[in-house]
């Protein structure tokens, strides 16, 4: 069994809206040294295959068919042996 | 044989009702509900992907509604040359199905926005577009979140170039303007069809702009442009 962790991010030529209204919040706060913020979402699956290569294979397609949308997102996957 | 329009329903959609009334009342048009389950769309002359927020919009909007089992026959529906037309929700689940091009982002200002705007029509060669002229201003409400169209610069181009872009949002004088860009949209979008122009999708929502009494009667100027151009009066 594998645990793949996916992390899905606006690409980076796109504005995000909410990364920036936080990122000028945390300014309000007095944190004055954070210089850019994007927020994205996290989604972490339990897989079942026989290689870490195959769990990736396997997170790689859920990703590109399902999780991310690649016209305006990016999508990284990391695989831990569960 | 009376012609029959199909209103799609998954589950969270919320315009179907508009969506029905507009054809059935509105129109005087047989009209059927589809189940998201169902398959079978041969008895549909015109089919609506209405709007509302199918699967809470969970993930993103319209992106588990495009493996609903109906989206098989609605994508080969629209490839055989069929009019489809989704609004709102519906827009974003063809955009998640691939049958038009991009992306929806939140709007650039986080809100969600609810009020009447203006359109102006930007090209006429479809059938839902036909009977209008172009830069013919409508006026017609929205009601989204995610409506903040998005492609990059290339495909941006072919739209330009193959003349998909139907509508934009202006003011009511028809000018293209900052602040008449109400969620952010790339170049304005409001509306785009696919290369051959028989699907159509927009933010706006026609079906809620029937009758003067509602605020605004525009929304049959584009449904009688299709039913002329389809014949399915």
């Amino acid at each position: 069994m594998y645990k793949a962790k996916i992390n899905v991010t606006l690409r980076k030529s796109i504005l995000d809206p909410k990364g920036k209204a936080a990122h000028h919040a945390l300014h309000n706060l007095g944190l004055n040294n954070i210089n850019d913020v994007r927020i994205g979402k996290f989604i972490e699956m339990d897989i079942r295959a026989d290689t870490e290569k195959e769990a990736y294979e396997l997170a790689n397609t859920a990703c590109s068919k399902l999780l991310a949308n690649e016209v305006m997102e990016d999508f990284q996957i990391e695989i831990e042996k569960n | 044989m009376s012609k029959n329009i199909g209103v799609i329903v998954f589950p969270g959609s919320n315009c179907d009702h508009d969506a029905y009334h507009a054809m059935k009342h509105v129109m005087n048009a047989e009209t059927t509900f589809l189940w998201h389950k169902e398959s079978d769309l041969s008895n549909v002359d015109l089919l609506i992907v209405p709007g509302g927020f199918s699967y809470g919009d969970y993930l993103r909007s319209g992106a588990i509604a495009r493996f609903s089992p109906i989206m098989n026959s609605v994508v080969e529906y629209a490839k055989k040359g069929n009019p489809v037309l989704g609004i709102c929700n519906g827009f974003q689940i063809l955009l998640e199905a691939g049958l038009l091009p991009g992306a929806m982002l939140h709007n650039e200002k986080l809100r969600f926005i609810c009020k009447q705007v203006h359109i102006r029509v930007e090209s006429t060669r479809s059938p839902f577009t036909g009977s209008m002229e172009k830069g013919q201003v409508l006026e017609v409400p929205v009601s989204h979140g995610e409506g903040n169209y998005y492609i990059e610069e290339k495909g941006l181009n072919e739209l330009e170039q193959n003349d998909q872009i139907a509508f934009r949002y202006c003011d009511k004088d028809g000018n293209i303007t900052k602040e008449s860009n109400i969620n952010g949209s790339v170049s304005s979008i409001a509306g785009i069809t696919n290369v051959d122009g028989n699907v159509l999708g927009m933010m706006p929502h026609p079906e809620r702009a029937m009758e003067d009494v509602l605020g605004s009667g525009d929304g049959k100027l584009f449904f009688d442009s299709v039913f002329n151009r389809l014949q399915l009066a």
